[in-house]
């Protein structure tokens, strides 16, 4: 139908982004702008005694110095959680602390002076005398009894506890197995590392008591709803939130930070413009984080290999105070993916949420979804194992039939398209299943250990609706807003309510907006991250923004073609049921009579003069729509690849991978790839190295990039990607999400591949990252032990 | 990342540079910036005075002469990497320097000045038996690669000297090395890596120098390992049992390891690396 939507087009922000001519907020410049920087917490954990700011406040070049009490006593309120189950105990968190630090990188002072430089220098002339007390890390430990407490009014350090599913249906099916596959594993602490470091910068207008607050955010809208509403109380309407180019988040940008208080808090206070940037170093003490749970889990399964219960528990660490929607993450994005791709009639998920003196965790790229992938695949390889079953085979036994969606789980989510069997047809042919296990065969009488790893991945994108949301726990919906601006000569500017920050909204959005609308894509501006001209949107996060903000997209196209055609048939004299819009061109015109007809342009202009415009209709060309979805979409995956294993060293090689995505109806596929593609390598990282590491004394020894790996080019082989194309059922585009599935599905196939090449061993499960020393010790082992 | 205050002076020549480091005490010298200006950006140094030597081409650059291989300063990873002059074990480590940002920045007089523990080119350099040419106010000096690595971030260099050359010998038929190395996943720095050199005349070894780096505080030679190839015809089983004693040159004193790579394994996995460096070279000199 359209000219652009399915085609693989170059991302048109590219040029600018790659030649160095983005906009981001650290290269904001305005006149006599001040620079903060925040003094951080040492300690894991410390009460303390006194901060003495004297001798920074006395350096040349230091504007002023502020303690959290200052913050407090000038009007600031604490950080809110967006995501609150029933009985949970948010913990109090001001932007600064202030009598006690509760993780290294706990916010204690800030700075602001003339250059940054003059900052950094001051932050080192802050006297603070600390307490240390004993601190905890663990996500289960620290529940025990006489474990310290992160925050005195919370026992045991549960903020939360959360259960989901039938738990005597649960119970039964794993007493009446005919086999019973345990498994207690660890999905260890991760550190997003977004490329551009967080950042803020506010300009504070003493005149007219307006405020405007530059971010790193995936979603301006909703920091701007909570600076008014909880931290900086300054009314919405004096209140303007940018969010302009963005250098990824993955996640950790969508959270409201003490920096986004601070910064305009000072700005104020000393009614200068005021820009703070984090350091690398401070982006791994206080992005949010992601992962780290603790999880005992259990799956009955029958002689045949039929699944017929699920029952997992998990210890999630929270760190130290719940993040913007940390609470989200292990039960509604976790415990409801437990059914996986399968049929399942019994499942039960409980979880605890805890506090940690840990960096507070939230949402990571998948959030929730990569932790129920990794538990559930991991559980499924183990049981084809012990069965001695291929582990296709005993993941197709257990598939969803095609023909019985939608699919109702036990586990709340209601499943809206797929086909899981078809997925897999693609994958093993492909990937040339049979002969990879041939060449499997054949490497094993080598010696080598060579192994296959499969994982089916659901993923739950685009959270929905807006009233389940709420009756979950959520304090915001899940909608997204939309307006066409046609401008009287036919251009179109476009107005997203969510965020591209590395999506590539710019060209998707435009090719669906051409489309809708039939005209050129040159003529499509796409306008994000302002919300002084955007609509109240949501923003961008949990693959959402095709499902949810395309479809506002499509339903404001459709009140401009409306409209359209209202004014068509009163200038061309005919009836609207004879008019037509034709989206491969643009042209509106009397069915039968092509030559009867206004190009778009004119429709524009004509609404602008409004000369001639039908009796009572209003002057103008433009719409607004918000669209809050019916449901998820359920993108899903069918993952194969091969890594052969150093025996002598227990180095992990990745020799092929291949990843067969159905993802709905596709709108760029070039995008969709790079999605992919980058989704495994993030999936990829966890996997085989990366590791948020804290000592005993809550120290991150993993806080800088000398120590915490991200993957690189160069360990991944070319990747193979294909694609089944089931469309979502209930959103005008037919998409599903495409942001999450690669990290969702990387992790554990290349978790299940080097379980494989080890199994020849008797290894059966290594908790990761799979470095080259833990592959190293469990081969000793298993060699001179078993 | 904001250092502290320092002056910068920029040196035209040499002498100049010597005379700059002499004037102020605790300065430190700079090229390609690769080791020192993280450092300063962390504050974990404070030099005060920054001595850039950038600009001295005289110092850049790889030449033979009578039969030695001169590699000037200044000259940058990728420079050796690409050379065809160099001894191939060298080219090979400088290619696994960090990543090509670092390879076309970081000069080689640097690297072995900052003496990284897990640095690559220094367990290579004394592999070959380099020899290190430095300048200071007392003139000119040189130094074997057995004297130049003296410990954690420690080397035979003073504070007011400047490294000049490294010299290393020609290889052609019957004299080769190879370098080989298990990289740290984050910053590409060894977590085990092993240089071997080796000359073979008639059919038999005559000499060996094999080195590790990225266990030991500094690139430590394996003396063990270098008795049991001398007078062998490097055949497969030698070179196997010759590996394995390097964990005996390893006592468990003094060794390095971090959050990915603890100590234990990097000794246990040293002879692996020692082994396929040997075997590499090895089959070089045929």
């Amino acid at each position: 139908m359209g000219r652009y939507i399915g085609k693989s087009m170059k991302r048109f922000e590219d040029p600018r982004f790659l030649q160095g001519k983005g906009s981001y907020v650290a290269n904001l410049q305005l006149p006599n702008i001040a620079h903060l920087a925040i003094l951080r917490s040492p300690y894991g954990h410390a009460n303390i005694r006194s901060i003495n700011t004297k001798n920074a406040e006395a350096l040349d070049g230091v504007i002023a110095v502020f303690t959290g009490q200052d913050l407090i006593d000038g009007g600031v309120g604490a950080l809110p959680c967006g995501w609150t189950p029933p009985g949970i105990k948010v913990p109090v968190r001001y932007p600064l602390t202030v009598d006690r630090v509760r993780h290294v990188g706990d916010g204690v002072a800030a700075v602001v002076a003339e250059d940054p430089y003059i900052a950094a220098d001051a932050l080192e002339l802050i006297e603070v005398d600390y307490e240390p007390l004993p601190a905890v890390v663990d996500a289960r430990e620290t529940t025990y009894d006489g474990y310290p407490l992160v925050h005195d009014d919370i026992p045991n350090n549960v903020s939360y506890t959360w259960a989901l599913g039938d738990k005597e249906a649960a119970e039964n099916a794993l007493r009446d197995a005919d086999h019973v596959i345990e498994l207690e594993l660890i999905n260890q602490r991760l550190i997003p590392n977004a490329m551009e470091p967080r950042a803020a910068a506010a300009q504070w207008n003493h005149a007219t008591g307006e405020m405007t607050v530059w971010t790193t955010s995936q979603n301006p809208h909703p920091i701007r709803l909570l600076l008014s509403a909880f931290t900086l109380h300054i009314p919405e309407n004096k209140l303007r939130v940018i969010s302009p180019d963005v250098g990824g988040g993955f996640g950790s940008k969508i959270f409201h930070y003490p920096e986004e208080v601070i910064t305009p808090w000072v700005a104020r206070a000393i009614n200068r413009p005021v820009k703070w940037v984090a350091t690398r170093s401070e982006s791994y003490l206080t992005d949010s984080q992601g992962r780290d749970h603790v999880t005992v889990a259990k799956l009955a399964v029958k002689a045949d290999g039929t699944f017929t219960g699920v029952y997992v528990s998990t210890w999630s660490n929270q760190g130290a105070y719940l993040s913007t929607f940390a609470p989200l993450i292990p039960t509604a994005l976790y415990i409801t993916l437990l059914s996986g791709l399968y049929k399942i009639p019994a499942i039960y998920g409980e979880m605890w949420g805890t506090l940690t003196n840990t960096v507070p965790v939230d949402a990571y790229r998948g959030a929730g979804r990569p932790e129920a992938s990794y538990v559930l695949e991991r559980l499924v390889d183990l049981a084809a194992q012990e069965l001695g079953m291929d582990p296709i085979e005993i993941r197709r036994k257990n598939f969803i039939p095609a023909n019985e969606f939608p699919y109702q789980t036990p586990v709340a989510f209601l499943y809206d398209s797929g086909d899981y069997q078809k997925l897999f047809d693609k994958a093993v042919e492909v990937a040339d299943y049979a002969k990879m296990r041939k060449n499997q065969e054949t490497a094993r009488q080598e010696g080598r250990l060579v192994g296959i790893g499969v994982s089916g991945c659901i993923e739950a994108s685009g959270p929905a609706p807006s009233a389940v949301a709420g009756s979950l726990g959520s304090a915001v919906g899940f909608w997204e807003s939309a307006k066409i601006r046609v401008h009287p000569t036919g251009k179109v500017a476009v107005f997203t309510g969510s965020h591209s920050h590395g999506q590539g909204h710019e060209t998707t959005f435009a090719q669906v907006a051409a489309d809708e609308l039939g005209l050129d894509i040159e003529d499509v501006e796409i306008v994000h991250g302002d919300t002084a001209s955007v609509p109240f949107g949501m923003g961008t996060y949990g693959s959402r923004s095709a499902a949810v903000g395309g479809s506002a997209l499509v339903k404001a196209a459709e009140k401009i073609r409306a409209k359209s055609i209202k004014i068509a048939a009163h200038q061309l004299e005919a009836a609207e049921e004879d008019i037509v819009y034709d989206r491969a061109n643009g042209k509106i015109h009397v069915k039968g009579s092509p030559d009867k007809a206004m190009a778009f342009g004119q429709i524009a202009f004509a609404s602008y003069t409004a000369h001639n415009l039908p009796v009572g209709m209003e002057p103008g060309l433009e719409e607004n729509a918000f669209y809050d979805p019916a449901n998820f979409t359920f993108p899903n995956s069918a993952h194969i690849s091969q890594v052969e294993v150093d025996r002598e060293t227990g180095q992990v090689t990745i020799q092929r991978y291949i990843s067969i995505d159905d993802v709905g109806s596709v709108i760029n596929p070039l995008i969709v790839d790079g999605q992919i593609v980058g989704g495994i390598a993030q999936g990829v990282g966890q996997a085989l190295f990366e590791h948020g590491v804290y000592d005993e004394n809550g120290q991150l020894l993993s806080g800088s990039m000398l120590d915490y790996a991200l993957p690189r080019a160069d360990l991944l082989p070319m990747i193979e990607t294909a694609r089944v194309e089931t469309p979502s059922p209930h959103n005008p585009l037919g998409v599903k999400g495409a942001g999450e599935m690669g990290t969702i599905a990387a992790t554990v196939t290349i978790a299940n591949a080097v379980m494989d090449a080890l199994a020849p061993l008797g290894i059966t499960h290594i908790d990761m990252p799979l470095t080259p020393e833990k592959i190293w010790q469990a081969i000793q082992f298993a060699e001179k032990g078993g | 990342m904001y250092p502290p205050n320092f002056e910068y002076y920029r040196a035209s020549t040499l002498n100049e540079a010597v005379a700059l480091l002499s004037q102020h005490n605790g300065a430190k010298v700079i090229a390609g910036g690769h080791s020192l200006i993280p450092l300063m950006k962390l504050r974990l140094t404070d030099p005060g005075v920054v001595v850039d030597i950038g600009r001295l081409n005289e110092l850049k650059g790889i030449g033979n002469s009578g039969g030695t291989i001169k590699i000037g300063g200044l000259t940058t990873h990728a420079m050796i990497a690409n050379s065809e002059q160099v001894p191939a074990g060298l080219a090979e480590a400088a290619g696994m320097v960090g990543d090509p940002q670092v390879r076309n920045r970081g000069t080689v007089g640097g690297n072995v000045s900052h003496a990284d523990p897990a640095s690559d080119l220094p367990t290579i350099l004394l592999a070959l038996g380099a020899t290190f040419h430095m300048v200071g106010p007392n003139g000119q000096r040189a130094v074997s690669a057995d004297d130049f690595f003296m410990g954690l971030f420690q080397t035979a260099l003073q504070e007011d000297e400047i490294l000049t050359r490294i010299e290393v010998p020609v290889e052609g038929p019957g004299i080769s090395s190879a370098y080989a190395k298990l990289p740290h996943p984050a910053s590409r720095y060894a977590i085990l890596g092993a240089g071997a050199s080796l000359i073979v005349q008639d059919g038999k070894c005559t000499r060996a120098r094999v080195a590790v780096g990225g266990v030991t505080p500094s690139a430590t030679r394996l003396p063990s390992v270098e008795a049991a190839l001398v007078g062998t015809a490097l055949d497969a089983d030698t070179i196997v049992s010759a590996s394995e004693s390097a964990a005996n040159d390893l006592g468990p004193a003094d060794l390095q390891g971090d959050i990915f790579a603890s100590a234990d394994y990097r000794r246990a996995i040293a002879p692996v690396f020692v082994r396929r460096a040997i075997e590499a070279a090895a089959a070089r000199t045929q």
